[in-house]
């Protein structure tokens, strides 16, 4: 039997993914898509304030309305009234209080969405408002500050201590540095259709990250057997993190099982602010000592990540943060105390990049400061410091792969830089009518291309006050989960006769969310097995779980269980091809029928970090990427222009070009809107922007040309030697961006997103 | 919600006499984002689309002509048709939305909205418009300055439909400018269009997003009109233009919202004034 033929659409390929064209052309199902005749429709009545007691809820009026069909508050919980992924904080249904604005009290379903949603607003609830506690850094730091959760309001402090504070620098800078809240933005919102099966138990069609620990936190909610709580992924519209955590998963089971029916819940645009975690804002205050050539010698830093109202990821986002927190640079005396509050803001959990964002932003910003101090600029003071393979890391983990970050800043240093800015007449000429032309009116000047130029279509400079920056990022990103997680994934695969031809099944838990996970694991299963025709299962719990779709994961460990399951197949099949020389694979399977295999695969195993000094090997691998950004600033309007964002990654192996291009790319854009746009707006614990009115991310005139190298220095541990890629590129792009502003504005901007009038104002005053 | 869908006009205006609490619709770029955010929702709408003599332009007639752009005119057609008759409204009307957005959407829905954060107010109230209003009592036109009565309050009456806006052609230069925080698809933060008219040697003026409702700097155009040397060769005096600036920027009276911070409005608008007197005059030199 021959195995060894290299398909077309293996590993390394560009193999398109099934899901690419029906999305363009509208036609893919999203889970908000979902229908069944007969059906009601869920809806969800939110508190309207951050903090306050509920004396009681009337839930008649609501019952009331004809085409009702259930009101259900937290008595009609069936089992326990609190989940959370990992604390069990936060209520299915608000009991006696609510801690944050948007927390659901009530859910009704009823024959008509907008019957359900006029019902749930017919509810009636009695609140006794109370103070909200709304300053993370109070409430972490504070011991008089009032508590949100009765165990006290530090969801976990993470130091971290190595060497020795503070000695034998001769350069010292500081900064204080504040990121804000973040939204994953994705464009599908929070959907789900829960059936009620013969059995007692529920069928769960929703957009998730991970279907088994939905399940997890599901069942015990439905006081059901796990075995009577069965998921399948529904299209999922983006997720970012922000599905990590349940929203309307047992909502909508709860009223199932209650009318007998089954239950559609889609959140609006509006709903979706309020129904998932968002990036944790964060107050940052370091401190470099460095010698005057610019060698770390120690780094000191406090970092306050505000939590919200529930616990969520927040204490795994804390160890990235503290582990990671001084960045991908060689320093012996370490100083980190992270923190993550509880506060009556919305909860806070996983988004891509995941607590290492926020630091890669200060100490990026301290890198530059440093730079500046010593006289170096941005890209020798980090090659100076650069870590490399066998670096040790604040937490004495020892970096075990290829990590060759300074080749990777020259190399990126090297990269030509774009034109001079677009003053020039572009040659686009007004439009007008004939007739406008023949009365003489039309303006004949030619004006550049605004789309080139700060404000772009808004027309506010034709080179008026523009100001060109250039400015560099570099980070460093845990792929797979931390800390001693037992992080595995389980792949079925079969190869079978279909029409007379070998096919492959490959049926895993792991979510498609948008990064192109289906493709890879087909393409991993055409090289494994030598078979060009490969089927990719939808997503359910009848299979094992793949973990999350997040920590840049999904390739590594689902990856690594299709190529498990895929050479444990192979085994079989050679064994079946020695007893009977000669045959083909297709009459080898025609001759002993489908051969079909299962495996769990795990990373290396890691260890949490010791709770006093921050120590230990918590990460299983570590991920690279830098960031130049070049831009142009409009100092009088504060407006900016990012000209162009240049990358270098090392992703250990390319599986597939195209789908990693596009990581990428978005990786990067997220990271710029952090830098400038994308920030959520609270004012004493409300949420004042909750659309894509006034949330705005970056839109093809804000996001430019990416010039990328990506390098391939593989990982021995990994399969096929690959490193994550999802995350990385969010980290290092903000603060290239955000430097690249200094650098225009000669501003110090401690604080993303960069808002017009940070600049536009610092000028005038 | 009742849905009312008049085909002729003269229907449309009995269905409104009859309805006064109907929503006029026409492309829905402003009205179903309302009803999809829940904010007061109508009890009727009169959609206007089976109305197709609104979607006409013409000339009106008298010794100066203006441009009658009917309420079912889309920005897409505006910019198109009449860009070059109406340039300033031309370069709003491009800052609206997206290109979907921009070929279901119409300038009169804007002034049915009367938003002041609408992208066609600033160029109408430089250029002079008139709002052309109808109702079964007859037609009155509307001097754009007093048209916009609160924050998404007009002067219409409860009978009353915009049949069409009047805006004279350009008589000079025209320049409209407008800050968002993204470079595209964005509600103004705030924005500002200047009108020259070199025959009668005035400028017109229209600030928006920066007060309760769109309007005018008054000071600022007279200041202009008695200052400006229009006879004269060259850029424009930059101490002038600066003035100019400083006394758009004190005809504002703008909030601190979630788009943006009123000192940074008042500072924007300054910015914005200055430069596109400059841009304006330099045009005049072509």
């Amino acid at each position: 039997m021959k195995t060894e033929t290299r398909t077309s659409l293996g590993v390394g390929a560009s193999a398109p993914r099934p899901d690419g064209a029906l999305k363009v052309a509208g036609a893919f199902a999203y889970a908000s898509d979902l229908w069944l005749d007969g059906m009601l429709w869920g809806a969800t009545l939110r508190s309207p304030h951050p903090s306050a007691w509920i004396r009681s809820i009337d839930v008649g009026p609501a019952l009331a309305l004809p085409g009702v069909f259930a009101v259900l508050t937290h008595e009609d919980v069936p089992g326990a009234k609190f989940y959370g992924l990992e604390h069990a904080d936060q209520p299915v249904l608000a009991v006696d209080q609510v801690r944050y604005q948007g927390e659901p009290v009530a859910i009704v379903a009823a024959d008509h969405p907008e019957t359900a949603r006029r019902a749930a607003a017919a509810v009636v609830v009695e609140y006794e408002v109370r103070a909200a506690v709304t300053d993370a850094r109070r409430a972490a730091l504070d011991p008089a500050c009032p508590l949100v959760h009765p165990g006290g309001n530090v969801v976990r402090h993470q130091p971290v201590r190595a060497g020795s504070a503070g000695s034998g620098a001769e350069v010292v800078v500081t900064g204080e540095y504040e990121v804000g809240m973040q939204d994953q933005a994705f464009l599908g919102p929070e959907a789900g259709l829960a059936v009620p099966a013969d059995d007692g138990g529920v069928d769960l069609y929703v957009a998730t990250q991970w279907l088994h620990v939905d399940r997890d936190q599901i069942a015990p909610c439905l006081a059901l057997p796990e075995d009577k709580v069965r998921l399948t992924l529904a299209g999922v519209g983006g997720a970012f993190g922000a599905r990590e955590d349940l929203s309307m998963q047992i909502h909508a089971s709860m009223l199932a099982l209650r009318t007998g029916r089954p239950v559609k819940i889609v959140y609006g645009r509006e709903e979706s602010f309020f129904g998932h975690v968002h990036r944790h804002p964060a107050w940052m205050r370091y401190e470099h000592g460095a010698t005057a050539d610019g060698r770390l010698v120690y780094v000191k830093a406090e970092i306050v990540l505000d939590g919200g109202a529930y616990c969520s990821s927040s204490p795994a986002v804390v160890g990235n943060a503290a582990s990671l927190g001084v960045g991908p640079y060689e320093v012996e005396n370490v100083w980190i105390d992270a923190y993550a509050a509880y506060t009556n803001n919305p909860p806070c959990g996983a988004m891509r990049g995941f607590g290492a964002v926020q630091a890669c932003y200060a100490y990026e910003s301290q890198m530059d400061r440093l730079a500046a101090a010593c006289g170096l600029s941005p890209v020798e003071i980090r090659v100076r410091n650069a870590v490399s393979q066998g670096s040790r890391l604040a937490t004495g983990q020892v970096i075990d792969s290829p990590a060759p970050l300074a080749a990777m800043l020259g190399e990126l240093a090297a990269m030509p830089l774009p034109g001079p800015p677009a003053y020039a007449p572009s040659g686009s000429r007004r439009q007008g009518g004939s007739g406008a032309r023949a009365r003489g009116m039309i303006g004949t000047r030619e004006e550049p291309d605004p789309r080139r130029l700060p404000g772009g279509v808004g027309r506010t400079t034709r080179g008026e006050g523009v100001r060109r920056g250039v400015g560099y990022g570099v980070g460093i990103k845990n792929i797979c989960f931390s800390e001693g997680f037992d992080d595995y994934s389980t792949a079925r695969v079969r190869v079978e006769l279909l029409g007379g031809e070998p096919h492959a099944l490959v049926h895993t838990a792991a979510a498609e969310v948008g990064q192109g996970l289906v493709a890879v694991q087909a393409q991993i299963a055409r090289t494994e097995l030598g078979v060009d025709r490969v089927t990719v299962a939808p997503a359910d719990t009848s299979v094992g779980s793949a973990g999350s779709s997040s920590a840049s994961r999904q390739s590594y460990v689902t990856g690594g269980a299709v190529k498990a399951a895929c050479e444990a197949v192979r085994r079989r099949l050679e064994a079946l091809a020695a007893a009977d020389p000669g045959l083909s694979l297709g009459e080898l399977l025609d001759r002993y029928g489908p051969v079909e295999e299962t495996r769990e695969y795990r990373h290396r195993p890691t260890v949490p970090l010791d709770p006093v000094t921050g120590q230990g090997d918590s990460h299983t691998q570590l991920a690279l990427c830098v960031h130049r950004a070049v831009v142009d600033v409009d100092v009088e309007l504060g407006l900016v222009k990012v000209v162009e964002l240049a990358a270098v990654q090392d992703v250990g192996r390319i599986l597939n070009p195209l789908a990693l291009e596009g990581q990428i790319h978005g990786g990067s854009a997220q990271g710029l809107g952090l830098a400038l746009l994308e920030e959520i707006q609270m004012r004493d614990g409300r949420v004042l922007n909750p659309s894509f009115t006034d949330y705005l991310i970056p839109t093809i005139l804000d996001m430019p040309p990416m010039r990328l190298s990506i390098l391939e220095n593989p990982d021995p541990n990994a399969p096929y030697g690959l490193r994550g890629a999802g995350e990385p590129p969010t980290l290092s792009s903000t603060p290239a961006v955000a430097a690249a502003v200094r650098a225009a504005t000669g501003l110090a901007l401690p604080r993303v997103p960069i808002r017009p009038e940070d600049i536009a104002l610092a000028h005038t005053g | 919600m009742d849905f009312l869908r008049p085909a002729t006009w003269e229907d449309a205006l009995a269905m409104k006499a009859a309805r006064p609490d109907a929503t006029p619709i026409q492309g829905g770029t402003d009205v179903m984002v309302e009803i999809n955010l829940d904010k007061g929702r109508p009890t009727a709408l009169l959609d206007l689309n089976p109305v197709a003599e609104l979607s006409r332009w013409s000339w009106t007639a008298g010794p100066a002509p203006m441009l009658r752009v009917g309420a079912g005119v889309t920005y897409t057609r505006l910019i198109a048709e009449l860009g070059g008759w109406l340039p300033g409204l031309a370069q709003a009307s491009r800052t609206v939305g997206s290109p979907q957005i921009r070929n279901r959407g119409t300038l009169v829905g804007n002034l049915g909205a009367a938003s002041p954060a609408g992208d066609g107010h600033p160029p109408l109230l430089a250029s002079g418009a008139l709002v052309e209003a109808e109702s079964v009592r007859g037609t009155r036109l509307i001097p754009i300055g007093e048209f916009y009565m609160g924050v998404k309050r007009n002067a219409l009456e409860g009978d009353e439909l915009i049949r069409a806006v009047h805006v004279p052609p350009a008589a000079g230069p025209q320049c409209f400018a407008k800050v968002g925080t993204r470079n595209a698809m964005v509600i103004a933060v705030c924005s500002f269009a200047v009108a020259l008219d070199l025959r009668a040697r005035r400028a017109g003026t229209g600030i928006g997003s920066a007060a309760p409702t769109p309007r005018r700097a008054h000071a600022a155009e007279e200041f202009l009109a008695g200052e400006l040397d229009w006879d004269g060769a060259g850029p424009v005096d930059p101490a002038l233009a600066r003035r100019f600036g400083e006394l758009v920027a004190e005809a504002a009276a703008p909030i601190d919202d979630v788009r943006g911070r009123a000192d940074y409005r008042r500072h924007a608008l300054a910015v914005m004034a200055r430069r596109a007197l400059g841009w304006a005059w330099a045009e005049r030199e072509v």
